[in-house]
């Protein structure tokens, strides 16, 4: 392996290898729609509870308002993450960090790395925590936050998470100024793809769905479905009548808080929500997810005897 | 006398917040030394994005001795009291020594404190100072339950005299108190010892970091113009800008960029706003005032000067102001067009959840300055359109990206949709005046908008019973309260503010808010309070008027004397009124005049009556005032001459019915009555 990486994918793969080489548990994409790295339960969940914690992972991310067609350099509808989650937080996380921008080409002896404030809020999911957005030479290049709550729950111990927006980090190492022309595999491999030929369709194709084409009367009644399971999971008894074990379903109705999520999402670029409605559509969401963290920390992984 | 020094390292702390955490430091040890028996010679506090440092000088080596005594109840009183007497003083009922004091036995608590060393009063008070540090957010981190700004790290804390230097015993959370630090993050990132603050802060130097923000701030400015001034340019100020990046870095190295000719179309106030805000970029324009390259402030050296970072700097600018030019080109788009599409948009702004939209708020302001403009000299036709495209740059996409140039983009877009230069004027102008310093506008069609923007905000926020309270001004009402004052005294404008206001509880904050603004050009309460008192005051230009030829008439000799004059016949006919039942307002009459003292008072009324009159009506407060001067000499004379309560029954009546024209006279021109002293 070259000191500069050549392609999106080397990215991807030196940080999968530099985070497993530290002790984290490599996870795999979360197999539903979401649109940070942040709602796979490895870090949702995870970070509740006393239990520890130490996952990496790379999550497509969608954004349905950010949709371009393809033409913005940098805005897309559908991206990717770079999400690490240790609990609790070690002490030399930022050393660790720093560590991982050297293993994907970036020397530090001739840029700049910054630790620029930058608090994390986020309304849906009932969370917020303190930290920076990290600069390389002026550029954001990661968001580096310690949770201080998640769900309305504080968080004991505290997790460090690490989110690289994977695109814009890796067209910065690359040197490329489209992110569609970014090479997605080897530039020398027999049949050598950029990130336009494996994307450039689906952001068309999703930009126009997004916008203009999506069913706003079938959203809207796949949100209240959506709310109406995730409270009818929680509802039930926690012994199992089958099995007699005690089987909270906090997952299973997370799921369906993250639907109801990605479909707020979705009817926000219908341009289908007033301003004042959005509040409301917001609150909604985090109660379903208060209630899932509310349920996690009653089972073993949340720390419950 | 020892010296001690204080580091607390960390992960960075946010740059808005250094500056008051060094104080707070400084403040907090200090104190607590202070009021455990230490004293100093001098203190100060450092900080950079990673430390926050105190050194205090000449401190005492130990607290001294104390010995109190507090005398307590009485022996035998209610056990109750001996507990909490004893509690208090913190001693046993035991140690208490009862004494006789004359009127019987008395506990006593002799309270004897043995000096300790500093440096057990220093862990103590570091300890509780790390505890309790006021920042404005923390965290906890990892497994401790310890909160500060960011993750802490070490603790440097010694004490150090001409013997050496030791390290005071001490620890937070498991975060051990000794001697070492680290300098800069890359360049100098080993740990080493330090003996005394010279020490510290020569060596932090070494290890490339320079320990105080102002000095770090000095390098930056002056490295700056100097490269500016080398390419014949000049450095924008901005001193909040300096004061931040000068907390982002330990080792400040300036670096010059160029911006792209595809952004020179840019407004400079966008290319500032982007640089700033997104980047933290200087500014540098040329002599024209085109801003033209940007200076970033990086925090290291490299091997090759720089210039990766710069290029890396620029091609994020570059982007940035992609950004900011795809939004500019939209938005002149839609400008050209009239802005229809903005002002369509705004029906789906909440200006206020109790007062509509901002689309409603327009309305309101249009009708609101048509109805103003003819008297502050405006157009009313286009003091009216003024107000309707004030607010349309609200909905475009540069205020979107930078809330912060509200108002200026309006001033250009109306250009570009072909409107007047009045207008485009009003669309920037009609927020002013934001604060005491900003400027007031002068454009009839912008004061006809400013004034119906700020009177439309307070009569709207009164009608919601959102008033100010005490320190809490969410919606910034005394500001454009004050706004209007200023409007309407700096403009020489005649406006009757009850023709737009119905709420008399408004007109009064009006009168509070002028009662600050005069008194910061030194007229007192009591004056202003006797113009207040006489009708029309709901015009400020009037009133004002009214009240610096008052101020001015009181700080003469016939001012002040007249003064005394009018009080001492008011006091006596009020006197009279009350004992007899009547007011005596039937007119006196010069055939029952018995002394010459008498007659040429008559006389004086006379003269003054027919001069203060039509003085009034032409609001010549200072010729009133010098009529009513005139009168001071016969008001004394009268009374050095004349007894009031006269035996004849008549007499009396016919010099209460003078005293009576005298305090009507001083009436018509300003309530005296409310004057001091």
């Amino acid at each position: 392996m070259s000191d500069t990486p050549r392609s999106f994918q080397e990215i991807i793969l030196r940080l999968q290898s530099y985070w497993a080489a530290k002790g984290c548990a490599i996870m795999q994409p979360y197999d539903m729609e979401v649109g940070a790295g942040t709602f796979h339960p490895a870090t949702t969940l995870r970070s509740l509870g006393n239990v520890p914690w130490s996952a990496a992972y790379v999550q497509p991310s969608r954004r349905p308002t950010d949709g371009r067609y393809g033409e913005n350099p940098n805005r897309l509808q559908h991206y990717y993450q770079y999400q690490v989650l240790i609990k609790p937080s070690p002490p030399d996380l930022q050393d660790l960090y720093l560590g991982s921008l050297k293993a994907i080409g970036i020397d530090m002896e001739m840029h700049d790395i910054r630790f620029v404030e930058d608090d994390w809020e986020s309304p849906t999911l009932g969370a917020w925590g303190l930290g920076w957005e990290v600069w390389c030479d002026g550029m954001e290049v990661s968001q580096f936050t310690y949770f201080q709550q998640v769900g309305g729950h504080d968080c004991h111990p505290v997790s460090g998470e690490l989110t690289y927006g994977l695109e814009r980090l890796a067209m910065y190492v690359l040197g490329v100024d489209h992110v569609m022309d970014m090479p997605y595999n080897d530039p020398d491999a027999p049949i050598a793809l950029t990130y336009g030929d494996v994307f450039l369709q689906n952001e068309q194709e999703y930009s126009r769905f997004n916008f203009d084409i999506a069913d706003t009367d079938i959203l809207l009644k796949h949100f209240e479905d959506a709310e109406k399971e995730c409270a009818a999971i929680l509802a039930h008894e926690h012994v199992d009548p089958k099995t007699g074990h005690k089987i909270v379903m906090a997952q299973p109705a997370y799921d369906q808080a993250i639907k109801a999520s990605h479909l707020f999402n979705l009817l926000d670029a219908r341009g289908v929500i007033s301003v004042t409605e959005r509040q409301a559509y917001i609150g909604r969401v985090r109660t379903l997810s208060k209630l899932c963290a509310d349920a996690f920390v009653q089972t073993a992984a949340g720390g419950a005897a | 006398m020892p010296d001690l020094l204080i580091e607390l390292f960390s992960e960075e702390i946010p740059a808005r917040m250094q500056a008051k955490a060094a104080a707070d430091l400084q403040r907090l040890i200090t104190d607590g030394l202070v009021e455990a028996g230490l004293t100093y010679a001098s203190a100060g506090a450092f900080s950079t994005p990673r430390r926050l440092a105190l050194s205090v000088e000449g401190l005492t080596a130990e607290s001294p001795n104390t010995r109190e005594e507090r005398k307590g109840p009485k022996v035998g009183a209610p056990d109750k009291a001996i507990e909490g007497f004893c509690r208090g003083a913190g001693v046993t009922v035991d140690q208490l020594e009862k004494r006789d004091v004359g009127k019987g036995e008395v506990y006593f608590a002799v309270i004897e404190k043995t000096g300790r060393p500093a440096a057990d009063i220093i862990a103590e008070v570091l300890e509780a100072a790390v505890r309790n540090f006021p920042w404005p957010k923390s965290m906890r981190w990892g497994t401790g339950a310890l909160k500060w700004v960011r993750p802490l790290h070490s603790i440097v804390c010694i004490l150090s005299d001409e013997a050496g230097a030791q390290v005071v015993p001490m620890s937070v959370d498991g975060i051990e108190a000794g001697d070492t630090t680290r300098g800069h993050r890359f360049m100098g990132p080993d740990t080493f010892a330090v003996s005394s603050f010279e020490d510290y802060e020569a060596k932090l130097k070494r290890a490339k970091v320079i320990l105080r923000a102002d000095e770090r701030a000095d390098m930056i400015w002056s490295e700056a113009s100097n490269q500016a001034f080398a390419a014949g340019l000049e450095l924008v100020e901005d001193k909040g800008l300096l004061a931040e990046v000068a907390g982002l870095v330990e080792w400040p190295v300036v670096l010059m960029g160029t911006i792209a000719d595809d952004f020179l179309s840019l407004p400079p106030e966008v290319l500032t706003a982007s640089m700033k805000e997104h980047q933290k970029f200087f500014s540098v324009r040329d002599k024209t005032g085109q801003v033209v390259r940007f200076v970033t402030v990086a925090n290291r050296e490299t091997k090759d000067q720089g210039a990766t970072i710069l290029a890396g700097n620029q091609k994020v600018l570059f982007a940035r102001l992609s950004d900011a030019k795809f939004f500019w080109e939209n938005d002149l788009r839609i400008a050209k067009t009239g802005g229809t599409e903005w002002l369509d948009a705004l029906t789906n702004v909440t200006f206020h959840n109790k007062l509509g939209t901002v689309a409603e708020l327009v309305d309101r302001m249009a009708n609101l300055s048509a109805q103003i403009a003819p008297l502050v000299g405006a157009d009313a036709t286009e003091a009216e359109a003024a107000a309707r495209f004030a607010k349309a740059d609200l909905s475009s996409e540069m205020i979107y990206e930078f809330p912060d140039l509200q108002g200026l983009m309006g001033r250009y877009y109306a250009k570009e949709a072909g409107l007047s230069d009045a207008i485009a004027a009003a669309a920037q102008e009609h927020y002013s005046p934001l604060g005491p310093s900003d400027d007031v506008p002068t454009e009839p069609v912008s004061i006809a908008v400013a004034l119906a923007e700020k009177l439309d905000k307070l009569s709207g926020f009164w009608a919601i019973d959102e008033k100010p309270t005490g320190s809490k001004d969410p919606f910034a009402l005394r500001r454009a309260a004050l706004g209007v004052i200023r409007l309407v005294l700096e403009n020489g404008l005649s406006l009757k503010l009850g023709t737009f206001i119905q709420d008399d509880s408004l007109l009064s904050f009006f009168h509070d808010r002028l009662k600050v603004y005069l008194r910061d050009e030194g007229i007192s309460h009591d004056v202003i309070d006797a113009s207040l008192a006489m009708p029309g005051n709901d015009d400020l230009l009037l009133l004002v008027k009214r009240t610096k030829a008052l101020a001015a008439f009181l700080k003469t000799d016939d001012g002040e004397n007249l003064i005394q004059g009018f009080k001492r016949a008011n006091n006596i006919l009020s006197q009279a009124e009350e004992k007899d039942g009547v007011e005596y307002s039937f007119g006196a009459d010069l055939k029952f005049a018995e002394t010459d003292e008498e007659k040429a008072l008559f006389a004086a009324l006379d003269a003054a009556d027919a001069k203060i009159a039509p003085a009034m009506t032409a609001e010549d407060f200072a010729g009133a005032m010098s009529a009513m001067a005139d009168l001071r000499g016969p008001i004394d004379a009268f009374f050095d001459a004349v007894q009031i309560n006269a035996d004849s029954e008549v007499l009396r009546r016919n010099r209460l019915n003078l005293l009576h024209r005298i305090r009507t006279i001083c009436l018509s021109v300003a309530d005296l009555r409310k004057i001091d002293g």
